[in-house]
């Protein structure tokens, strides 16, 4: 808890533009978290946030809305019952509604995986990623997130070709994730792939890439971003 | 000063991140829907989610539509809330407070430019009202929105997005941003600041 507000100051301090808050594991294990650590969150920044893991229902998404968040993600809930997604759109807005996508390329195909908190549960859900991309859109998605998993964690820099091809079909702000590993990456990433936001999460909990330096960088290359604070 | 400033209840909205704003600046603000209380603050915020038609159906419901209106001390509008203040919202054909002559129009589709806009974007045009003191041409503010007002004689900064449109009004009292100071890090902080010392 103390980690997670220190960590949420400093990227709000250093510039980052928007935090996600992950419970990876919640899917998997069927099980209800406790989310009192939103509200503190919430009353400690002053940039958008959203929380990923575990929402299942209307209720769920409520809760953490109304504690302080801005966005709720949602992701194999979404799999097993996608009319999860109007359901939170109807009621919410779809600017509040993120999917979270797990893809990967498999033989000129991109295939969408589910229950990826848990290395023993994860599988493919035998979905189409282009096709499940466009039905989240008509369903009432405000934002997707492509997590393309033959890159994450491996630094090697995000899959410019699939999200390209994403983004192609993706009337919706579209965020790359998987495979940041240096600066150069992120100015790949908005040239090519067009991508309206790059997240990362190693290379920014390690300090091996610092956001204002990262954004000087960008601005550099011509990538209209928000400046650091100065 | 248990007064002092108010936020409008408008019913559905999450205020906790507008309420947390305003407590990082020293202040404790009353969410409400009470006439007599926003009659009786010294400021006022008209925040604002969900569609036009909606809000106006709440605050009328509530008995806030004349209210509002016959406000006098400084009131802010937040996103959808500075589209109430005109006459008219295209978003489902909605009739708005009717303060400022105007109409919310919605963004074109455009392939290059997802509606809703949803994310930072720069503030240009500035002119030099108490509101925005300390604020810089090319400031960023985080907006999330499908409907805009274009750029007339009461707007006091503006943004691009397809076309530019209205990012901060002012007609006499009556002040408005349509992104969220509330998220808009220390610019957003800055102009919530400008506001409660008006």
């Amino acid at each position: 808890m103390g980690d997670i507000i220190e960590l949420a100051s400093r990227y709000r301090d250093e510039g980052a533009d928007e935090l996600v808050f992950y419970d990876i594991t919640a899917s998997p294990d069927g099980r209800t978290v406790d989310r009192s650590w939103v509200n503190k969150v919430a009353s400690v920044l002053d940039i958008p946030f959203c929380v990923a893991g575990g929402i299942r229902n209307l209720s769920d998404a409520e809760i953490i809305l109304n504690l302080g968040a801005d966005k709720i993600s949602v992701n194999t809930p979404a799999l097993e019952r996608p009319g999860l997604i109007n359901e939170l759109a109807k009621r919410f807005g779809t600017q509040c509604v993120v999917v979270g996508i797990d893809s990967t390329s498999e033989q000129n195909n991109y295939i969408v995986y589910q229950y990826t908190g848990n290395p023993n549960l994860s599988r493919s859900s035998k979905r189409n990623t282009k096709s499940w991309v466009k039905e989240v859109q008509e369903r009432g998605a405000g934002e997707i997130v492509l997590n393309c998993m033959n890159q994450d964690g491996v630094k090697n820099g995000y899959d410019l070709s699939q999200l390209n091809d994403i983004r192609k079909i993706c009337q919706v702000p579209l965020i790359a994730s998987g495979g940041a590993g240096s600066m150069d990456h992120f100015n790949e990433v908005f040239s090519y792939a067009r991508v309206d936001g790059a997240l990362a999460a190693t290379v920014f909990h390690t300090s091996q890439i610092g956001i204002p330096e990262l954004k000087q960088y960008l601005l550099k290359m011509g990538i209209p971003i928000r400046p650091p604070a100065s | 000063m248990n007064n002092a400033t108010v936020i409008i209840a408008t019913g559905g909205a999450n205020l906790s991140s507008l309420k947390f704003a305003l407590g990082r600046l020293g202040v404790n603000a009353c969410i409400t829907e009470n006439p007599q209380k926003i009659k009786n603050a010294n400021h006022v915020i008209l925040p604002g989610v969900g569609s036009a038609s909606d809000a106006m159906g709440r605050l009328s419901k509530a008995g806030l539509v004349d209210t509002i209106r016959s406000l006098t001390q400084p009131v802010l509008g937040i996103c959808l809330g500075l589209q109430l203040l005109f006459t008219h919202s295209d978003e489902n054909n909605a009739s708005c407070l009717g303060i400022i002559p105007g109409r919310a129009a919605r963004f074109l589709e455009n392939p290059d430019l997802p509606v809703p806009q949803m994310g930072w974007n720069s503030l240009t045009g500035l002119k030099d009202i108490p509101l925005l003191e300390g604020v810089k041409d090319g400031d960023y503010a985080y907006f999330i929105h499908s409907y805009a007002l274009p750029v007339d004689e009461y707007t006091c900064a503006s943004a691009v997005y397809g076309f530019p449109f209205s990012a901060v009004i002012q007609y006499k009292n009556f002040l408005a941003t349509q992104f969220h100071p509330e998220r808009s890090s220390h610019i957003g902080s800055l102009i919530l600041k400008n506001f409660l010392n008006s």
